[in-house]
């Protein structure tokens, strides 16, 4: 390896670290924010918990996993998982339209 | 015959064959959690209002395996870099790290199955319930640490403003017991879906670690003859393991805090 791709992997290297530290901190804000009452609206609180893991879950993806610069094959398989896994949530939650109303208390 | 296109990259796709491979899996992966989560949100949004468990797990335990976990994704993601960096010594620091911390995230998850198996929800005949967990069991009487309830439905959320944390030795003579049953995945849809999500999430940390443990222990002599085939095998086990890590940013929140 040349000097030159050397200092390129170091540079990766810090950024790895950004991203270790980004994510610590998510997490520590993740059980924060989880005993913040927002007003006993629990909505709130899965909201604010789902957007974190989302934000954590893309640093991971893209700079550990490395997809932010992925060739266009990867970015085409998980185009389809996507598609069948956001799918695979509606599904589940169309099917509680099947419900008599009175029978599901949400 | 060699196998092709494991460090050379195939001409139609651009990647080593390895690394397709293993994208296709995960892809697999991502749909079978998907299939449980979905099951989870069924299961959740379809428990009548109140009864649905919260604060059952302890957060800092749960705290301290993420924790854990994310920090074995950047010894992993370390251990790469350093095979790229031609430094094998570095690769066998860090993932003799990604090794240890796979083994304490076992660990922690072990003891806290442990403490589910003894930790027992009591039906009384006089229609109270007691909730602890088990210090004896004798032929007449056990003993709990815990507290007696009249109404269930204290027992659900634990985290309420309005929740009592008071325990004590309590002792209930086996006449007055009606049923007794542990929190195993049998006790309610709360507990099912928690032992099969983390169950099935503990398994795919095993199954990593076996990996790397290889890739540090007896296949690391794959480095000596072909470093590039030995550092791409080192990118596609950590994607695995980067991947488990990704379920579990999902899996805390969900299952432990909300």
């Amino acid at each position: 390896m040349n000097a030159q791709a050397h200092d390129d992997f170091a540079r990766h290297v810090r950024g790895y670290l950004y991203v270790f530290y980004a994510l610590l901190f998510g997490t520590l804000v993740t059980v924060g924010a989880s005993y913040i009452p927002f007003g006993g609206n629990r909505a709130i609180n899965i909201a604010v918990a789902l957007f974190i893991a989302i934000s954590k879950a893309s640093l991971v993806a893209c700079y550990f996993m490395h997809l932010i610069s992925e060739r266009k094959m990867i970015y085409g398989i998980l185009g389809f998982t996507a598609f069948f896994f956001i799918g695979l949530m509606f599904l589940t939650l169309w099917s509680f339209s099947d419900f008599p109303r009175h029978t599901v208390t949400h | 015959m060699d196998i092709p296109y494991t460090v050379a990259p195939r001409p139609d796709t651009g990647l080593y064959n390895a690394k397709v491979g293993i994208w296709l899996f995960l892809a697999s992966e991502v749909m079978l959690f998907g299939a449980l989560f979905s099951t989870y949100i069924l299961l959740r949004v379809g428990a009548p209002e109140g009864s649905w468990p919260h604060g059952w797990l302890n957060i800092p335990l749960g705290t301290l395996n993420t924790l854990v976990l994310i920090t074995s994704s950047i010894t992993t993601v370390m251990a790469w870099a350093s095979c790229k960096m031609n430094q094998f010594g570095r690769f066998k620091v860090f993932h003799a790290c990604t090794l240890l911390l796979a083994l304490t995230f076992v660990g922690i998850k072990s003891y806290e199955y442990h403490d589910k198996f003894t930790h027992y929800e009591i039906t009384l005949k006089d229609g109270r319930f007691a909730d602890g967990h088990l210090l004896r069991s004798a032929p007449d009487h056990v003993v709990i640490h815990g507290r007696v309830v009249t109404d269930r439905t204290d027992l659900a959320d634990l985290r309420a403003p309005t929740a009592s944390h008071q325990s004590e030795e309590v002792t209930l003579p086996r006449a007055e017991i009606k049923k007794m049953e542990s929190y195993g995945p049998w006790h309610n849809t709360y507990l099912a879906i928690y032992f099969t999500l983390t169950g099935l999430h503990a398994l795919h940390v095993i199954g990593g670690a076996i990996v790397i443990g290889f890739l540090w222990g007896p296949g690391s002599g794959l480095w000596r003859r072909d470093p590039e085939r030995f550092t791409n095998r080192v990118e596609v086990s950590g994607l695995f393991w980067h991947f488990v890590d990704l379920v579990w940013i999902f899996l805390f929140p969900v299952l432990y805090l909300l």
